[in-house]
């Protein structure tokens, strides 16, 4: 288990994403859905942010919408100077290939390539080549060193999910978002991703969004928002576990009473 | 959930609407065969059961050597007319006649320019040839035509016809017009009707008939018209009945017909052989999918057999319905068929369908025999799928099982294969085929057992070419081609069949093609060669006004019989010895042409050996008109075509000719004139349209003409197997394609654009296109090298000619075919929504 460094005042700096009035609506009619109503969400760099809610809250669609993977139906989305709205696929594309960072909950890699090829995939897509240095401190501080030439089937689930973190970190991108990271993980493995991802936040300053339903996952980040019928209904600073959980636990009550 | 389902479901049916597709195919093309052979069957017995229907007794001659007419003559026909129960003798003459069109040139083509006698019956008509205008011929000077070649010739009716028998132009009034069911005339020829003393005069002997056709009067019992009509023959002819005739027809239509269905039934064999790997592939690909279901179905009880079963059933349903769709589509195959034959030359009667409940049951038997038998080792796979699978949390790796017995099998296979056919290379004659196909069979087996091995030194190869050019993509092509060497391998191989038949049918036809120039080449020096359409010989006097041409500096007659010597026959020609050298490349090795004269010959080389002959030797020589002779041997010259095998001077062969014809006249032109010599020779002809006149380019093109067309035929024939093959690679993809969803969602997740998925998929499929193209050109190039020499026994000119312009286009169109292939399949991938691609199941 990396060593915590003792709890620090997050040192936030500039926005670096940011959604104003953002909506998305699916459907039409009868089966209109609105996934977001108007949320507005700012993300400093350096700051680690967990966002929750229950089931159908739009925690996911959040995340698609801020990292360029959906579109949105109103609003603005913007990651550092480009805003997103007026994108098309191509564009979106290269915007996820060079800004963002993505670790999924499961199916992060590509079975066919070693470790190393799926950490430098975006920037081989791209044409660039990794900066070693860089490369070798990522890999280094996530334990992967002796594991580079390992394909994905010959590594544990941890294994596997920290090689996601490593490809979203690689490209220095604006901001990573992680989706359930640790969803697949015992918590053992799961407690070693949350804190490497915090690491990276702290050490690298880099700024990273995570999406759970795991008030644990959550009490490793810098603030939690709560997210409820597309909306973003609270916020905390310097989260723990048990608040979270009361927290949770409350919504859920004013959910079953309305 | 449901629309998780919804399109699985739909993904699965384009998945089995591509296997079904091949299956298909391949079922129309055999049932296709099926159907076409038993409608041209059908037509042919039609025709001759209409032909034969006033025929009691046929009447023809067995005496004579060729050209003779025998010895039926108005009296045998008076003979027979006098007997009871005879109600007409019909006797017919029939031959060559070349009609001029209105350009002068011959209205019919060369092998159906028919004429023959108008008999007219006691009501003054010929019932073989009904008139359609006019009357008959009935005197020296008038002529019927059929009317489509006198609508050729442009003439109306008391007009002027000129037509060529074997002598110089005549011309004659026209008549009348008839319609025929001659099949010679329906496939192109022309028909010109004389009255039978002219007829007899032009194309036999006077006074003589080639048939005498009996008519019975109402009641008589045939079998004894046959035996009374016997009674009265001379001795050189025979008669039989119009069922004895009919059976013998139907004996010669039967095997026409099952030469063509044979030759169509191993080519459709080939295309469901190319199904077989596409159908396995599907369902391999199906069952590695459903691992984890079946492995449910085995957790919850189902034993191996019913998972077995539950796979074979569906393969089952799927080739019945492919099938029965097959059959449909063979009909119109069967359509398609008799047209690209039609158009190919070869005469095929007009007739409905024919469709026998034998002919359903075995193509649509087949098809679902194919589809479930392609289907049992998958089933076994998924025997083999065991419970605890169920609870697997992770997608199993790609099939990495150990290739090792299959590589063991393969090895062992192909050596055994090339062995054999390295042994049949170096044979020098091959009476029985059986070994080289053995090693043919075996070499491509052992290719496609290998396959899978040898895909990896090729896509790494081929990998790192797509990954120089286009980067990310073509490295992921190159990993997800290595990811399953089984499935690569089996989707190249369809392909790769197809091309080693191609390319080596290619080989060795262009070779053969090569060796017939080269067979010109070598042995003719002449310019042109002057002939008639049908061989029946040019007169004397032709040789004589064509050396009489200023620019011709000399025209060689060369005239044709046979003789047997000690039983075995052989050929003499009879020409002018002191010119042969100017038109032949002819090479005396022992003795003197100046030599051969009166009974003094010159023999080949080969034939010298054959029969122990040197000069000096004594030949004995029987004749075919029976006559006898011994000639003496004076010079031996080099193996010709144009020439063997024995070379005499006319003086010698003339008195054992039918009728004293040149068989050709070789004319060299004087030096540097022959270009303008063709139209100077015509004109010497007098416009004759039964003259043909060829340069040496038109003799080499006719030769290779004949080659290409066979080629082209080949190549539509085994083009099914190739679209069959391609259909497949379009399978594999859609299949991989939709295996990957998540990978491609992630893929597009990190950055990679519409246009790189594309590419990723576009370069999996060429590499595969391009690997079962590379080995079926190397295998057909391997096995055309082996056994095409094997020609050499009858063909002493072949010399193995590699056409690499052609190889060059069919890897070229294998490039085009793995990028179409790819077009669908990569589309959808492109199309892929991100998000869902992420969260598919």
């Amino acid at each position: 288990m990396s060593p915590m460094a003792a709890p620090t005042t997050p040192r936030t700096g500039a926005v670096v994403a940011r959604a104003t009035g953002l909506s998305k609506v699916y459907g039409d009619g009868a089966t209109r859905v609105t996934a977001l109503d108007a949320v507005d969400v700012e993300f400093r760099r350096a700051e680690f942010t967990a966002i929750m809610g229950p089931s159908g809250s739009g925690k996911s669609t959040l995340m698609h919408c801020m990292a360029g993977l959906d579109t949105v139906s109103s609003g603005s989305v913007r990651i550092g100077d480009t805003e997103l709205a007026t994108l098309g696929d191509r564009q979106l594309t290269r915007l996820r290939r060079d800004k963002v960072g993505f670790v999924f909950q499961a199916f992060n890699l590509l079975p066919t390539l070693t470790a190393l090829e799926n950490i430098t995939l975006p920037m081989d897509i791209a044409g660039r080549r990794p900066d070693p240095e860089w490369l070798g401190q990522i890999v280094t501080a996530l334990g992967l060193s002796e594991r580079l030439a390992h394909r994905p089937n010959q590594l544990s689930g941890g294994q596997q999910q920290r090689v996601a973190v490593a490809r979203a970190l690689t490209s220095r991108p604006e901001i990573v978002f992680a989706d359930e990271p640790t969803g697949n993980l015992d918590s053992r493995a799961g407690a070693e991703l949350l804190g490497l991802l915090g690491e990276s936040v702290r050490a690298l300053d880099q700024t990273v969004v995570m999406v759970t339903h795991d008030p644990v996952a959550a009490s490793y980040a810098d603030r939690v928002l709560f997210l409820a019928d597309g909306r973003i209904v609270d916020e905390m600073p310097r989260p723990t576990a048990p608040a979270v959980l009361d927290r949770m636990k409350a919504f859920e009550a004013r959910g079953r009473t309305s | 959930m449901f629309r998780t389902a919804l399109r699985n479901l739909l993904a699965h049916r384009t998945r089995l609407l591509m296997t079904a597709l091949a299956v298909l195919l391949g079922t129309a093309f055999v049932s296709g065969t099926l159907v076409f052979s038993d409608s041209v069957n059908k037509a042919y017995r039609d025709r001759t059961s209409r032909s034969l229907d006033d025929v009691a007794v046929s009447v023809t001659s067995t005496g004579g050597g060729p050209g003779d007419a025998g010895g039926l003559g108005t009296r045998t026909a008076d003979r027979i007319r006098a007997l009871p129960g005879v109600a007409a003798v019909r006797p017919s003459v029939t031959g060559t006649v070349v009609v001029a069109d209105r350009h002068g040139e011959s209205a019919g083509n060369e092998w159906g320019s028919t004429g023959a006698n108008y008999a007219p019956a006691a009501d003054g008509k010929d019932r073989r040839y009904p008139l359609v205008e006019g009357r008959g011929p009935a005197s020296a000077g008038e002529v019927a035509l059929d009317t489509k070649t006198a609508a050729k010739t442009g003439v109306r009716l008391g007009g002027t016809v000129r037509l060529a028998v074997d002598g110089p132009v005549m011309t004659k009034k026209l008549v009348g017009t008839v319609k025929t069911d001659d099949p010679r005339v329906g496939a192109g020829g022309s028909l010109a009707l004389f009255d039978t003393a002219t007829a007899q005069k032009l194309l036999g002997t006077k006074g003589k008939f080639e048939e005498l056709v009996v008519t019975a009067a109402p009641g008589t019992d045939p079998n004894a018209l046959t035996a009374r009509v016997r009674t009265v023959l001379p001795d050189d002819a025979q008669a039989r009945s119009g069922t004895e005739l009919a059976a013998e027809q139907s004996k010669a239509i039967d095997e026409q017909t099952g030469a063509i269905r044979k030759t169509f039934l191993v080519f459709a064999g080939v295309s469901l052989f190319v199904g077989i790997f596409i159908v396995a592939n599907t369902f391999t690909m199906l069952i590695a999918q459903r691992t984890r279901e079946i492995a449910l179905l085995r957790a919850v009880g189902a034993s191996r057999r019913q998972v077995v079963r539950s796979v074979l059933i569906e393969a089952g349903l799927l080739g019945l319905i492919a099938s029965a769709a097959g059959f449909v589509l063979g009909l119109g195959v069967a359509v398609g068929m008799r047209s690209l034959l039609g158009s190919n030359g070869a005469e095929l009667p007009d007739g409905p369908l024919v469709i026998t409940p034998a002919s359903v049951l075995s193509a649509v038997g087949v098809g679902f025999l194919v589809t479930v038998l392609s289907a049992w080792l998958p089933s076994r796979k998924a025997a083999r799928i065991a419970p605890v699978e169920a609870l697997a949390a992770v997608d199993a790796p790609a099939g990495t099982r150990s290739l090792v017995v299959r590589n063991t099998i393969g090895a062992v296979l192909t050596s055994a294969g090339v062995a054999i056919m390295l042994y049949v290379s170096t044979l020098k004659n091959a009476r029985d085929l059986t070994v080289p196909m053995a090693g043919s069979v075996l070499t491509l087996t052992g290719v496609i057992v290998l396959a899978p091995l040898l895909s990896r030194p090729f896509v790494h190869l081929f990998g790192r070419l797509a990954e120089r050019v286009s980067g990310v993509s073509g490295r992921l092509a190159r990993r997800n081609a290595l990811r399953n060497p089984r499935r690569t391998a089996a989707t190249a191989s369809a392909l790769m069949i197809g091309l080693t038949l191609i390319t080596g049918l290619t080989v060795t036809a262009i070779s053969a093609d090569r060796g017939i120039d080269r067979m010109g080449d070598q042995d003719l020096t002449a310019d042109y060669q002057v002939s008639t359409a049908g061989g029946r010989g040019l007169d004397p006097a032709t040789a004589r006004a064509l050396a009489k041409l200023p620019d011709v500096e000399a025209a060689v007659p060369v005239r044709v019989t046979g003789f047997e010597s000690a039983g075995d026959p052989a050929g003499i020609r009879g020409t002018d010895v002191a010119a042969i050298g100017k038109v032949t490349d002819l090479k005396v090795l022992k003795g003197s042409l100046s030599d051969v004269r009166g009974k003094h010959v010159a023999v080949s080389e080969d034939y010298a050996r054959k029969r122990h002959l040197t000069v000096g030797s004594a030949l004995p020589m029987t004749f075919y008109d029976g006559k006898r002779a011994t000639a003496r041997v004076v010079a031996v010259h080099s193996e010709n075509d144009v020439l063997s095998d024995v070379l005499a001077a006319p003086s010698f062969v003339d008195p054992h000719l039918d009728r004293v014809r040149d068989q050709e006249v070789l004319v060299k032109a004087a030096p540097g004139k022959a270009d303008g010599l063709r139209a100077p020779i015509r004109k010497a002809l007098g416009g004759n349209p039964a003259v043909k006149v060829e340069s040496r380019d038109d003799l080499r093109r006719s030769a290779a003409g004949d080659i290409d067309d066979v080629l082209y035929l080949m190549y539509g024939l085994l083009g099914v197997a190739v679209v069959i093959a391609v259909i497949g690679v379009v399978n594999t993809l859609a299949m991989s394609v939709f295996e990957r969803t998540r990978e491609i969602g992630m893929l597009r997740a990190v950055g990679l654009a519409r246009s790189g998925v594309k590419q990723m998929v576009r370069l999996e499929s060429v590499m595969i296109a391009m690997f079962g193209a590379v080995l079926g050109v190397g295998l057909g190039l391997f096995l055309a090298w082996s056994g095409g020499h094997l020609l050499r026994t009858s063909f002493p000119q072949y010399e193995m000619v590699v056409p690499w312009g052609r190889i060059g286009i069919f890897l070229l169109l294998a490039l085009a075919v793995g990028i179409l292939a790819a077009a669908w399949p990569a589309r959808r991938a492109a199309r892929l929504d991100t998000l869902e691609a992420i969260g598919a199941q």
